[in-house]
């Protein structure tokens, strides 16, 4: 019995299909021998079997039967079929066992695919926080009613300010400013960007509001552009394609 | 994700209309002797399911596969409650040993592919798979 213990487990993995090279070859070679060993390898696949119907779902889909007929229809029976050996009374079964396995594959790939949808979702969700921050900085800089305060040294009478933050790959343009003196009407203040060459590229038409205070985000703007200097013109309220002189503010790229 | 799902149904499909074809070519391959003509079905199908899944050439023939199983499954009925049954024994197996069981069934991983991604010792996966068989079969041991 101790051979048969030590093969006990191999067999398992055997009927599964798992035993692979030298130990495969050994467990062969001690099965053609051994009927013990043999009468538990059809045990252990009747156990497959049991396993199969763990994984019974809902009806297979009709056109696998359709399809199954069409093909036998088209397929000789090249075997005389020989009364007595094999046993047809169970076919209804045979065919539902069958096709259940089938839908229990199905099942699984359902589950897989399950099982996937909710790690998107969870994806979706870490995304949708982390827009959502995004959504909050950009609205707390544009917002009407922040409050806007520039600290300069002290003693220091107000000074209009602007601040750009320009990335260059991302085309991206954050503009701030603040204490701009106020503009008669239809009158406007212009951004430009001014290219290391070429002629300036307008940036964004802004009204200060009652405190001064103006932003201007990510302005419509060519790709790439290297950045020398950005400055602010006086321009109708429409905007201009040129500056109109002089320049107001000014500030060179470090 | 739709193109996978099909992709797979259809390898499911084509998996069982070879294996109803074999025997329909052959009806010799299958006789009483070899058991429950269900069970040795589900368990030929299921192999070639891996072996495709595996890519792998069949490896063993149809016709020497012989299956011995306890409970009749002839009927409707006996069948489900042998589906409640061993749906029970998974159930109440510990999960390691159900995973590794799945694993080893539904996946065909070997016990060594399994020990490699759960990081445990080949020899519990072996036993786990083995033991949890048994736990099906012995369901059914009055």
């Amino acid at each position: 019995m101790s051979v048969h213990e030590q093969f006990a487990e191999d067999l398992a993995l055997y009927a599964l299909g798992g035993l692979l090279g030298d130990e495969r070859v050994a467990l062969e070679k001690h099965l053609a021998e051994c009927s013990a060993c043999r009468r538990e390898l059809e045990e252990l696949r009747g156990d497959m079997a049991l396993m199969a119907l763990s994984a019974a779902g809902p009806a297979p889909p009709r056109r696998a039967r359709q399809r199954l007929m069409d093909a036998i229809v088209r397929e000789p029976r090249a075997a005389t079929v020989r009364t007595g050996r094999a046993s047809w009374a169970p076919l209804p079964w045979l065919a539902t066992a069958a096709l259940a396995l089938v839908a229990g594959w199905f099942w699984r790939q359902n589950d897989q695919l399950a099982q996937r949808v909710a790690r998107l979702e969870n994806e979706s969700a870490g995304q949708q926080a982390q827009l959502q921050r995004a959504r909050e900085v950009v609205e707390t800089l544009t917002a009407t009613d922040a409050m806007r305060v520039t600290l300069v040294a002290a003693k220091t009478p107000p000074q209009p300010q602007g601040k750009a933050i320009y990335v260059r790959d991302r085309s991206s343009l954050i503009f701030l400013a603040s204490n701009l003196p106020a503009l008669p009407r239809q009158k406007a203040y212009e951004l430009w960007l001014i290219p290391t060459s070429g002629a300036p590229i307008p940036a964004g038409v802004f009204k200060p509001d009652a405190q001064g205070s103006a932003t201007v985000i990510n302005p419509h703007l060519p790709a790439g552009v290297e950045a020398k200097t950005f400055a602010i013109t006086v321009e109708p309220e429409q905007g201009s394609l040129v500056p109109t002189m002089p320049i107001v503010m000014v500030g060179a790229g470090g | 994700m739709t193109l996978r799902v099909l992709g797979d149904t259809g390898a499911a499909e084509d998996v069982l209309q070879e294996v109803f074809l074999q025997l329909w070519r052959n009806p010799g391959a299958f006789d009483s002797s070899r058991g429950n003509l269900g069970a040795w079905l589900a368990v030929i199908a299921r192999n070639r399911a891996i072996d495709g899944l595996r890519k792998r050439r069949p490896e063993t023939d149809i016709a020497d596969v012989a299956v011995s199983v306890e409970p009749d499954m002839a009927g409707d009925a006996e069948r489900a409650r042998a589906m409640e049954k061993v749906r029970g024994a998974l159930g109440t197996m510990p999960a390691a040993q159900r995973s590794a069981l799945e694993m080893a069934y539904f996946e065909g991983l070997t016990h060594i592919e399994i020990a490699a991604k759960t990081g445990e010792p080949l020899g519990t996966i072996k036993t786990r798979i083995r033991t949890g068989l048994l736990a099906l079969r012995k369901t059914f041991v009055a």
